[in-house]
C-alpha cells in the first residue's frame, strides 16, 4: 500500500489486514483480490461508485457474507467470520446502511439487542440508563427511549444504530454510509463522533459517497472500482485524482471542469505576467 | 446544547432533558396517552375486552343462566385445554410462523396417554411425560425442516396435521377410543378438582401484590438512576383495581364449585410465558426475530435456535393441551383434537391480540382469546343451537379479529408506530 511513511508512524498497530479477498455471487464477482489495512486510531474511508463492492466488503467484515477466497487477519491473528456473532465477539461492530433495527422494539431494546443485561431477568433500569448515557455522548435528539423505533426519523435511527455499535467497546467500527440520511447538524455530530472514536484508539472504516465528509475525517482514502483495489489516497489528494480513480476515467464532467478552471487560471497568470513584463 | 439546558434547570431527569417532547404525567396524562395510542392503532387488548363485554351482554340477555357462577366455572374448565394450546400458538406467531397441526398433536398426545397408561399399564406420570416429549420432538422436526430446508411452516405443519392424525388413528386401532378410569387423579384433575376458597382468594391477591412490589422497586431504582418515575397514584389505582376485580370474580365463582385447579395451571403457564416473553433475553429475541429476522441475525441472535424453541414450545403446549383434554373428557378417542380444536386455538391467540404478522403479541392474548371463544361456544350451547351455527359464528369472530389486526397494523404504520 502506498502510504507515506510519516503517517504510518503516527497510527497504532495493525488492527485489520485483508489479503486477496474475493467474493462471487453466482457468476458475478463482487470483489476480486482485495487488499485492505486498518490501523488503530485511524479512519479509513472506503469510496467507490455504486456496485464497486464497498457494501459487500463491509458485510464480509461483519460476518454477514463469507469471502469466496482470501485471508482476514484481525489484531495479528488469522480469523474467519462465519456469522455476525463471531465478528461482534472479536470486536468488529457494524452500522449497516439498511439500519438493521427492529422497528417493533423500543430504542433500549434495539441498542441492547443480543447483549441484554442479566438475560433471565432483564435489568431495564440499568439498560435505560446506559442507553441514555450513550445517546447523550452522541448529543442525540431522541424523544423517548421507550418509543418503538418505527416512530423515529431516519437521522434518529442512524444515531440509535451508531449508539448500538459502541455498546460493546469494539476495536474496529464499520460505518456504511453513516451520514447519508442525516441533516447538516447531525452529520457534523456524527463526524465529531468519528473523531472521538478515533481518539479512543479504535480503527474506523467509513463508506461514504460524500467527498467532503470523507476529507473531513479520513486519514486514508481507499478507492474500489468494479470490485478491485483502485488506489489509496491522502485526504488532501485532488478531487480530480479521486474522481478518476472512482470512475476509472479522467474524461468526465468533473475533471473537465477542473481542467477548464486550471486553464483559465494559467491563462490569467500568464496575462498578469505579460503585464508585469511588457 | 444539553449542558446549557441542564445548567438552566438542574433537576431534569436523564430522559426528560429534551424539552421538545411532550410527556403526559399523572392519571389524566396516562388516560390521554392511552387514547392517543388507541387512535394511532396500538389497540393492545382493547378489542377483545370490548368484544367480551358485547358477547356476554348478548348471551346474558338471551339466557340469564349464562352468567351464573356454575356455568362460568364450567367455562373455565373448558377454557383450560384449548387455552394451553393457544399459548403455544402465541409462541409461533411471535416469530411470524404458524403451526396448523396443534389439533392433531393434542389428539395424538391424548391417544398416547390412553394407550400407554390404560392399555400398557405405564405409570400415568410417565405416560404424560412421553406424550409431552413426543410433542416437543414433532416441533423440533418442524424447526429442522424450516431452518435447514427452508420449508415454510405453513406447509410442513399441514403435512404434520395429516401424518400425526394418521398416527393417532393407528395407535388407537380398531377400538377407536380408550376410556380413562374415573376416580384417577388425572380425570379428577380434569373434571372435579377445584381450589379451596382460601387458596383462590390468596392467589387472587398475588398479582396486585406483585405489581405493587415490583412497581415500588422500579420506582426506587429509577429515581436512584436519575430517570423519570411513573406516577405513584396510577400504580396504586391499577393495583387496587386489579386486586378488587380479581377478588370479586373469585368470590362470585366460589358461590358455585370454585376455581378449577386446571384453570389455575393454565393461568400459571400464561403468567410464566408472559414473564419469559417480556422479561428475558429469550423473549426479547423472539420479538426481534418476529419483527425483523435479518436485524436479529446481525445483532448476533441465534435465529435458528429461536425458531427451534418457538416450534418445540408450541408442540409441547399442544401435547399438554391434549393430555388435559383427555382428562377433561375421561377418554382418548379418534375425535380428540379434530374438528375445531386447531382453529379455535389459532383464533384464540389472534382474537386476544397476537399479530399474525409476527413480532407483536402477549401470552395474555391466549387467556383473553380463549375466554371469548369458549363464551361463544358456551352461550350457543345454552341457546340449544347446533354446532353448525357455532362454527359459522366462531368463523365470523375470527375474521373480525384478523380484520381488526390488519387495520390496526395499517394505522400504526401511518402513525409511525411499530
Amino acid at each position: 500500500m502506498n502510504e507515506s511513511p510519516e503517517r504510518s508512524a503516527s497510527v497504532g498497530e495493525l488492527v485489520l489486514s485483508l489479503r486477496g479477498i474475493s467474493k462471487h455471487f453466482g457468476a458475478v464477482s463482487a470483489l476480486t483480490d482485495i487488499d485492505f489495512d486498518v490501523h488503530a486510531g485511524e479512519v479509513v474511508a472506503l469510496v467507490g461508485d455504486n456496485g464497486a463492492g464497498k457494501s459487500t466488503l463491509v458485510k464480509i467484515l461483519a460476518g454477514v457474507h463469507q469471502p469466496s477466497s482470501g485471508t482476514i487477519n484481525f489484531r495479528g491473528r488469522a480469523v474467519t467470520l462465519p456469522d455476525p456473532r463471531a465478528a461482534l465477539t472479536l470486536g468488529i461492530a457494524t452500522v449497516f446502511q439498511d439500519l438493521a433495527l427492529c422497528e417493533n422494539l423500543d430504542v433500549v431494546a434495539n441498542i441492547f439487542l443480543g447483549n441484554e443485561l442479566s438475560p433471565l431477568r432483564l435489568d431495564e433500569v440499568a439498560m435505560e440508563m446506559r442507553a441514555w448515557t450513550l445517546l447523550n455522548e452522541l448529543s442525540a435528539r431522541i424523544p423517548s427511549v421507550r418509543e418503538a423505533v418505527a416512530s423515529l426519523s431516519g437521522g434518529q435511527r442512524q444515531t440509535v444504530a451508531i449508539a448500538r455499535s459502541l455498546l460493546l467497546e469494539p476495536k474496529l467500527i464499520l460505518l456504511d454510509e453513516p451520514t447519508a440520511a442525516l441533516g447538516v447538524a447531525q452529520t457534523a455530530e456524527v463526524l465529531n463522533l468519528i473523531d472521538r472514536v478515533r481518539a479512543r484508539g479504535l480503527g474506523v472504516v467509513m463508506i461514504s459517497h460524500n467527498m467532503e465528509d470523507v476529507r473531513a475525517v479520513a486519514d486514508r482514502i481507499v478507492v474500489l472500482r468494479l470490485g478491485r483495489n483502485n488506489g489509496v489516497f491522502e485526504p488532501d489528494a485532488s478531487n480530480q485524482d479521486l474522481v478518476s480513480a472512482i470512475t476509472g476515467a479522467s474524461n468526465n464532467a468533473v475533471s473537465r471542469r477542473a481542467e477548464r478552471l486550471r486553464m483559465e487560471r494559467d491563462h490569467s497568470d500568464s496575462e498578469q505576467a505579460g503585464e508585469q513584463h511588457p | 446544547m444539553t449542558d446549557v439546558k441542564q445548567g438552566a434547570s438542574a433537576p431534569l431527569a436523564l430522559d426528560r432533558a429534551d424539552t421538545r417532547v411532550k410527556h403526559d404525567t399523572g392519571v389524566g396524562g396516562a388516560l390521554r396517552a392511552f387514547l392517543d395510542r388507541v387512535r394511532s392503532g396500538d389497540l393492545g387488548s382493547l378489542p377483545v375486552v370490548v368484544g367480551l363485554v358485547v358477547i356476554w351482554t348478548v348471551f346474558t340477555s338471551l339466557n340469564p343462566v349464562f352468567v351464573s357462577s356454575s356455568n362460568l366455572v364450567n367455562l373455565l374448565f373448558d377454557c383450560s385445554t384449548v387455552g394451553v394450546i393457544a399459548l403455544g400458538i402465541v409462541c409461533v406467531l411471535m416469530v411470524g410462523e404458524i403451526d396448523l397441526s396443534v389439533g392433531s398433536i393434542s389428539g395424538f398426545a391424548s391417544a398416547m396417554v390412553g394407550t400407554l397408561w390404560v392399555n400398557q399399564g405405564w405409570p400415568v406420570a410417565l405416560a404424560i411425560l412421553a406424550a409431552l416429549a413426543f410433542g416437543a420432538l414433532i416441533g423440533s422436526l418442524y424447526a429442522l425442516l424450516f431452518n435447514r430446508l427452508g420449508m415454510p411452516s405453513f406447509v410442513s405443519t399441514l403435512a404434520g396435521l395429516l401424518a400425526v392424525l394418521g398416527m393417532q388413528l393407528y395407535i388407537l386401532g380398531s377400538t377407536g377410543s380408550i376410556n380413562l378410569p374415573y376416580g384417577s387423579a388425572l380425570v379428577d384433575f380434569g373434571q372435579l378438582m377445584v381450589m379451596p376458597k382460601w387458596v383462590s382468594h390468596t392467589l387472587a391477591a398475588i398479582p396486585g401484590l406483585a405489581m405493587l412490589v415490583s412497581g415500588l422497586r422500579t420506582f426506587a431504582r429509577r429515581r436512584a438512576a436519575n430517570l423519570s418515575t411513573p406516577s405513584a397514584t396510577g400504580l396504586i389505582l391499577r393495583v387496587a383495581t386489579i386486586t378488587i376485580g380479581l377478588e370479586l370474580i373469585v368470590a362470585y365463582l366460589n358461590q358455585s364449585r370454585g376455581i378449577p385447579w386446571m384453570f389455575g395451571l393454565f393461568v400459571g403457564l400464561v403468567v410464566a410465558m408472559n414473564y419469559a416473553l417480556t422479561r428475558t433475553k429469550w423473549g426479547r429475541s423472539m420479538t426481534a426475530v418476529g419483527g425483523n429476522r435479518e436485524a436479529a441475525r446481525r445483532a448476533g441472535i441465534k435465529v435458528r435456535a429461536i425458531y427451534l424453541s418457538a416450534f418445540a414450545l408450541c408442540s409441547l403446549f399442544a401435547a399438554l393441551g391434549g393430555v388435559l383434554a383427555a382428562a377433561r373428557l375421561a377418554s382418548a378417542s379418534q375425535q380428540a383434537g379434530t374438528g375445531d380444536v386447531n382453529l379455535n386455538a389459532i383464533a384464540a391467540a389472534v382474537i386476544g391480540g397476537t399479530s399474525l404478522f409476527g413480532g407483536r403479541g402477549s401470552a395474555y392474548s391466549a387467556l383473553l382469546g380463549i375466554i371469548v371463544i369458549q363464551s361463544i361456544a358456551s352461550g350457543l350451547t345454552l341457546l340449544d343451537l347446533s354446532s353448525s351455527l357455532r362454527y359459522m359464528i366462531t368463523g365470523a369472530v375470527l375474521a373480525i379479529a384478523v380484520i381488526v389486526d390488519s387495520l390496526a397494523r395499517r394505522s400504526r404504520a401511518s402513525h409511525g408506530r411499530a
